[in-house]
């Protein structure tokens, strides 16, 4: 085989950029020119191994080697240590990408492909797997392909976890009054701690492409639009890419591969509001509006986008379902525990020394991902809580990290796995201040339809401010637990109905937080 | 200052004559006309109503909703420091704070010389490479102090080079 031609992988992913992947991939290519070697630099997505950003991989006879975390410094003595031959002596190679243990020991469905290929690139999704679930899906009807969708049991992965299957059979059956039903992406992935949606967007857009047609032929859609948030504009730019190569190729547009059966596609970006990441107001936002939510009923499935039946889906739902196509639903279904079928991609966030994605079935404990993957904090100083789900879930204390990471274990103990974000805090963390910024992004955030949204999120930050000052603390103490009741039983979405619960577990499982005047604790400025 | 005003709303017009035909056509009206023109001009609203068949209170609510919808011109750089629980637990607090203090405005308040406008964000999905900022549409992973700093005075080099 010829050597003349080194492949040399840098990602093109947000984080990796965000680490100096670009300038890197311009010192590399100026390097190997001064030392008369041919290089191909190949843009990939990351393999989600965040912590070892910028990841630079050498196609090598016996796989990928990998070096990484990678600066300008390093590139003079890795091209000495033989980086272009793969060479394993320089400290920062990883050896085998495949073999690094994070990586080895997951089980990847939804992100098989990813860091592996060039996103954009339609040959390499193709080598891969890609297509095959469409393929297969315009040979079915629409009542079979939603069949195998329901077969594999899988839940919405956007934090509800609602039965995909089910909500496809909704739209399949409702009948639109303008013979006119919609696909909607929910790319508005704003919890912090959550960079799954990104991944599946930067890393291997046309999972997402293909899983969105066959939505639209399962129930007779020929419209898709994927929200996305503006904050990503590194997927924007990859998505559009994306899609412009998949319709010259035939796989969007009016005849998908000469099937006579059509499907568009479109981004639409949002305009920093969190609560347009909530299904009914990221409609609004779509149609032209304030994103107000709408009281449902009725539901979206049955009066949607425009008035038409719609399909809201997460990305990750939607990047599950090629798989279910291609393999069988049932295939899908091995995985898991429960009524927690399939996998599902943690993200490792925050505070942790080895931050990334991590995709296993349904049942790992936290504390295992937090440990043997996540290897402790940053900062080096004890892991103290965890805020599991994003910013409307719980913080969990170290009694509660043994919980299986499934939908009905964290129910129990009161908390929720919502989108698989895992923001860790060591012990320098004052949980009172993290209290009163779930209330102040509340009032940031809150659409102002429903009033205990609106207001209690006001009132809770001056409640909090009070205990904090030590101003008549049981009172007020009293007064919060009272709000947080109101807010969630009396607010319209999960905005202002699940504000409260990070406020009520930072209360009840760090109350040593709330009994002492803030500012002897060391992380508020 | 009003010369200046009136050029602007051309380019209002063929914004709003490219995207008017697409479903839901204002947050891609809104967004391209910011693209363009660093802000959405008040005298742009009424063209927008008109041609949408709105009215300008339907306009405004919607340029009102959205954080990043903004009526007056930026500075020649966008700042936005991530606020966001991940990046609280690395030190985004410190360094809201630091970034305050050094660029002498509050969040949406823009630098005496024009240069920086600081803004909040709330997540930039970079969540395991923590505290973020996004400078315009690039963003950086792990800034401390020292690193703000020194991004910031490369901006400001970098417009004293074109001047």
């Amino acid at each position: 085989m010829s050597t003349a031609v080194t492949r040399l992988f840098i990602p093109r992913d947000t984080t990796a950029l965000a680490m100096g992947a670009d300038r890197l991939a311009r010192e590399i290519a100026a390097e190997a020119d001064k030392r008369g070697e041919t290089v191909e630099i190949i843009r990939n997505g990351s393999r989600g191994m965040f912590w070892l950003e910028p990841l630079i991989e050498v196609e090598t006879p016996a796989g990928r080697i990998a070096y990484g975390p990678v600066d300008s410094q390093a590139i003079d003595s890795l091209f000495d240590q033989g980086l272009l031959q793969g060479e394993t002596s320089h400290p920062l190679c990883q050896g085998l990408t495949e073999a690094i243990p994070y990586l080895q020991k997951q089980q990847r469905l939804t992100f098989a492909r990813a860091g592996i290929t060039d996103p954009v690139s339609l040959d390499d999704y193709q080598q891969l797997d890609g297509f095959n679930g469409l393929k297969k899906a315009l040979q079915m009807d629409g009542q079979a392909i939603v069949d195998e969708v329901k077969a594999s049991g899988l839940r919405g992965r956007g934090g509800a976890a609602f039965p995909t299957g089910i909500k496809w059979q909704t739209v399949l059956d409702a009948v639109s009054p303008k013979q006119q039903k919609y696909i909607v992406c929910n790319a508005d992935e704003g919890d912090s701690g959550t960079f799954a949606d990104r991944m599946v967007m930067e890393a291997d857009p046309y999972m997402l492409i293909e899983g969105m047609t066959i939505a639209g032929l399962a129930v007779g859609a020929d419209q898709g639009y994927i929200y996305l948030r503006s904050e990503y504009p590194v997927a924007h730019q990859i998505l559009n890419e994306a899609i412009d190569k998949a319709e010259a190729a035939g796989f969007l547009g009016d005849n998908i591969l000469d099937s006579g059966k059509a499907f568009h596609l479109e981004v639409r970006l949002g305009a920093k509001a969190y609560i347009c990441g909530e299904e009914t107001s990221l409609l609004e936002s779509l149609e032209g509006k304030r994103g107000m939510v709408r009281a449902k009923p009725p539901l979206p499935a049955i009066v949607g986008l425009f008035g038409q039946p719609t399909i809201v889906n997460n990305v990750l739902s939607l990047a599950a379902v090629p798989y279910i196509l291609s393999k069988g639903g049932q295939a899908y279904a091995d995985y898991g525990m429960g009524r927690s079928l399939g996998t599902l991609p943690f993200q490792l966030a925050g505070n942790i020394k080895r931050g990334g994605l991590i995709e296993l079935a349904f049942g790992v404990t936290l504390r295992e991902l937090l440990e043997e993957y996540g290897g402790g904090t940053f900062t080096g100083r004890p892991m103290r809580a965890v805020q599991v789900g994003g910013p409307l879930c719980a913080y969990l204390p170290e009694s509660q990290w043994d919980t299986p990471m499934d939908y009905e274990s964290f129910q129990a103990v009161g908390a929720a796995l919502g989108h698989g974000g895992i923001v860790v805090f060591d012990d320098t963390v004052d949980m009172s201040a993290q209290a009163r910024f779930s209330m102040e992004f509340c009032v940031a955030e809150s659409c102002g339809k429903c009033t205990p949204c609106r207001i209690g999120s006001t009132r809770g930050v001056e409640v909090i401010d009070r205990i904090r000052n030590d101003e008549d603390r049981e009172a007020n103490m009293e007064l919060l637990e009272d709000l947080c009741e109101t807010m969630i039983y009396g607010s319209l979405c999960a905005m202002g109905g699940m504000t409260p619960f990070p406020v009520q577990s930072a209360v009840k499982h760090f109350p040593e937080d709330f009994n002492q005047p803030a500012q002897t604790n060391g992380a508020q400025s | 200052m009003t010369a200046a005003k009136e050029q602007l709303l051309p380019v209002v017009s063929d914004v709003i004559a490219d995207l008017k035909h697409k479903p839901g056509a204002l947050l891609p009206i809104l967004h391209e006309i910011q693209n363009r023109l660093g802000y959405i001009p008040p005298e742009s609203v009424p063209l927008i109503a008109e041609s949408l068949n709105q009215s300008r209170a339907d306009i405004h609510g919607v340029i009102s909703f959205y954080h990043q919808f903004r009526s007056t011109a930026p500075g020649k750089h966008t700042v936005e420091v991530c606020r966001a629980e991940a990046c609280q637990a690395m030190g985004a607090r410190q360094l809201e704070a630091h970034a305050k203090a050094s660029l002498g405005v509050d969040y949406h308040g823009t630098t005496s010389d024009n240069n920086i406008t600081l803004e909040e964000v709330y997540c930039l999905g970079n969540c395991a490479c923590s505290p973020s900022v996004r400078i315009d549409d690039e963003i950086v992973g792990r800034v401390t102090p020292e690193k703000f700093d020194q991004l910031v005075d490369g901006l400001r080099s970098q417009t004293l080079e074109v001047h």
